[in-house]
């Protein structure tokens, strides 16, 4: 088991012959992710590598494929237009990488794509990787390893960070996700403890949080009244400056609320672990497993 | 990004908010000659993008021409928060009877703007939520279809007993939205929208945040940018498409991946260093941005150490690695620099590193020791 996507996940990529989109079909076929089918607007009946279909819509290529999932890496005016093209044509599971996605554009995005029933994680996300299974998105499969800690995070890079401490330290993970730095988000860290929750295969949970907005003190409430399970808490940006934003659109603490200070003092109030480092991860888990 | 409220106040003139008279200057004459054509009392306003200009003196009153230009020769060259005034507004001065707040803010909880409005106008909003929440009324608006006239009422009703000027309010929120959502603002408000002792509701002071995400769309938008009002090594960044913010250390951070960059400055200060700056060089390999970054990075004279932490998944570490020999050829480094760098091409990096004299590590807490130890002119650990 494993959270939202698993071997049976079947995958189409939304800008399959972009530079982007191109490469990491490319690093998801090779770790082994059922890629199913391409949609780029009038490159429809060509095949990706001699491989992959190349569908003009998504709705021709969910037709042909029976795709539950699809990632997108379409450029950022056009990201919320994909989003929603992929959730009407009946995709489950829909994986936005894409940085850069006007917020206003979210707000419609958001209550359609739930209208519909269906997922969206991102935008501005890594995606997600169950390892040894599949991965949706552009973490890189050799820093992972299969095993029992579930992994979510708003950032990338700090992820891959964390998960490579943890297989070097023989730590290996159920799935590690990325909900990505946005403001306005998919999938948050409810949804992701409350599924890592539910799944047998995942023991304990790291979180990476960073400064600004309250999804974290949010996760906070709800590891103190939901969970069973040891979750262990990072929060980044711990010397950033008030009314900054730091990189992520959603990195930015406004007037004096969303600081990793009110963030810190929420995970130790929950009973949760707080590692100040990201090296601490390995020892706060291991002695809670 | 943040314009002036100068030129907020085009974009709500536009949508047909009424606002005073008025227009901007740089010089005491041109003050002078404004407040001649405007008549009567004027104020006199710092453009600068910060809060809390009427308490450090940005905004004053002017009874004739001649004392406005007295009080922009104090005001042109002041600084509020350290930021240099170099324009000001010059505006016909409203006789006041009520003071509103009136404002739209992009809400993270509830995934929409949020119009705020309440009657108590004039100062801080978030101490008006924080001590009396019950002044202050709420309304989420589903952008896919608006903002409703029976919303804009309700919304005027809340500020407003009479009907004149419950209307006058409401259209105004009609116009505020239209801006709103027209220029893809992360933030639109009006304070004070002031009632005059004849009766007349008039927006005084006006602020709006721009989406950075959506200034590719907005070309117009993009030119109101002040790039006096910004720090030069943070223009000289974006223009060189690297996120860049100058902090007050001297460790100088180099990091791809905003939380990466975040968790770097924090694991500085964990070792008792200060960061100096934080720069994400994003997730390309490109080895300009290094280059790019290194200039802006040295620029700053109280920068001692240069930290570089990579994690490589997209990113190639080898380019990073011939990004920072290109630039240490061209600009040799007058101060030392700690690498850390693992994950895509590493051995390709590494020797790279090697066979120009540098030396590298692959552990992030090992790094930052020996970087905040340099900067402290100890010895690397």
């Amino acid at each position: 088991m494993s959270i939202f996507i698993d071997d049976s996940t079947t995958v189409i990529v939304q800008g399959i012959t972009g530079r982007d989109g191109g490469f990491h079909t490319k690093q998801m076929l090779e770790y082994g992710t059922k890629i199913v089918g391409g949609v780029t607007p009038g490159k429809g009946g060509q095949t990706f590598e001699n491989t992959v279909p190349v569908f003009n819509t998504v709705h021709e290529a969910v037709q042909a494929t029976k795709a539950n999932t699809s990632v997108i890496y379409v450029p950022p005016m056009y990201a919320a237009d994909a989003i929603m093209e992929a959730a009407d044509a009946g995709i489950r599971f829909i994986v936005a990488i894409t940085e850069g996605v006007p917020v206003l554009d979210m707000t419609k995005v958001y209550p359609f794509v739930k209208e519909k029933g269906a997922r969206l994680l991102g935008p501005n996300c890594p995606g997600l990787i169950t390892p040894g299974k599949s991965k949706v998105g552009i973490i890189p499969g050799r820093i992972c390893t299969p095993g029992n800690i579930g992994v979510v995070s708003r950032s990338g890079t700090l992820t891959y960070e964390v998960v490579y401490q943890l297989t070097r330290a023989g730590m290996g993970q159920s799935t590690c996700v990325g909900i990505g730095g946005d403001p306005i988000n998919g999938t948050n860290f409810i949804d992701c403890l409350a599924a890592f929750e539910a799944d047998p295969d995942t023991k304990a949970v790291a979180m990476m949080g960073e400064i600004g907005g309250t999804d974290e003190q949010e996760a906070a409430a709800f590891v103190k009244q939901h969970m069973k399970k040891p979750v262990v808490g990072f929060i980044a940006g711990q010397t950033a400056p008030p009314g900054r934003r730091m990189g992520h659109a959603g990195a930015i603490i406004s007037g004096s609320s969303g600081t990793a200070a009110e963030k810190i003092e929420a995970f130790q109030s929950a009973g949760m672990g707080v590692a100040k480092r990201p090296i601490d991860f390995v020892e706060l888990l291991r002695a809670r497993m | 990004m943040n314009i002036h409220e100068y030129q907020a106040k085009d974009i709500l003139r536009a949508e047909g908010v009424p606002i005073p008279p008025g227009e901007v200057a740089t010089t005491p004459d041109q003050v002078e000659a404004i407040a001649k054509k405007i008549g009567g009392m004027v104020v006199v306003k710092a453009q600068v993008h910060t809060g809390g200009r009427g308490k450090a003196g940005g905004v004053k009153l002017a009874k004739t021409p001649a004392e406005a230009k007295e009080i922009a020769s104090k005001i042109l060259g002041m600084k509020i928060n350290g930021l240099t005034v170099y324009t000001v507004l010059v505006t016909s001065a409203a006789d006041i009877a009520t003071e509103a707040y009136v404002g739209i803010i992009l809400d993270r909880a509830t995934k929409k703007p949020v119009f705020m409005v309440s009657p108590a106008g004039g100062i801080d909003i978030e101490e008006v939520a924080a001590k009396t929440p019950e002044k202050i009324l709420k309304l989420p608006i589903d952008t896919r279809y608006g903002l409703q006239p029976y919303q804009a009422s309700e919304l005027g009703f809340f500020l407003f007993d009479d009907v004149k000027k419950v209307r006058a309010a409401s259209k105004i929120m009609m116009s505020l939205y239209q801006a709103f959502m027209k220029n893809d603002a992360s933030l639109a408000e009006i304070n004070p929208l002031v009632v005059t002792p004849a009766g007349e509701v008039l927006a005084l002071d006006a602020k709006i945040s721009v989406d950075d995400n959506a200034l590719d769309r907005h070309p117009e938008l993009v030119k109101l940018r002040d790039e006096t009002a910004e720090e030069p090594s943070e223009v000289d960044a974006r223009n060189s498409n690297l996120t860049f913010i100058k902090l007050d250390g001297d460790v100088g951070c180099v990091v791809n991946g905003a939380g990466l960059a975040m968790a770097t400055m924090d694991l500085v200060k964990y070792y008792g260093g200060e960061p100096a700056n934080f720069l994400d060089i994003g997730g390309s390999s490109n080895p300009e941005k290094v280059v790019n970054a290194l200039r802006i990075i040295t620029a700053d004279p109280s920068v001692k150490v240069i930290l570089f932490n990579i994690f490589g998944g997209i990113t190639r570490t080898d380019d990073v690695a011939n990004g920072i020999v290109t630039a240490t050829k061209t600009n040799p480094l007058k101060i030392p620099i700690v690498i850390r760098l693992t994950g895509t091409n590493e051995e390709i990096a590494m020797k790279i590193l090697q066979e120009n004299g540098f030396s590298a590590s692959s552990d992030m807490d090992e790094a930052v020791q020996k970087a905040v130890a340099l900067a402290k002119g100890g010895k690397a650990a």
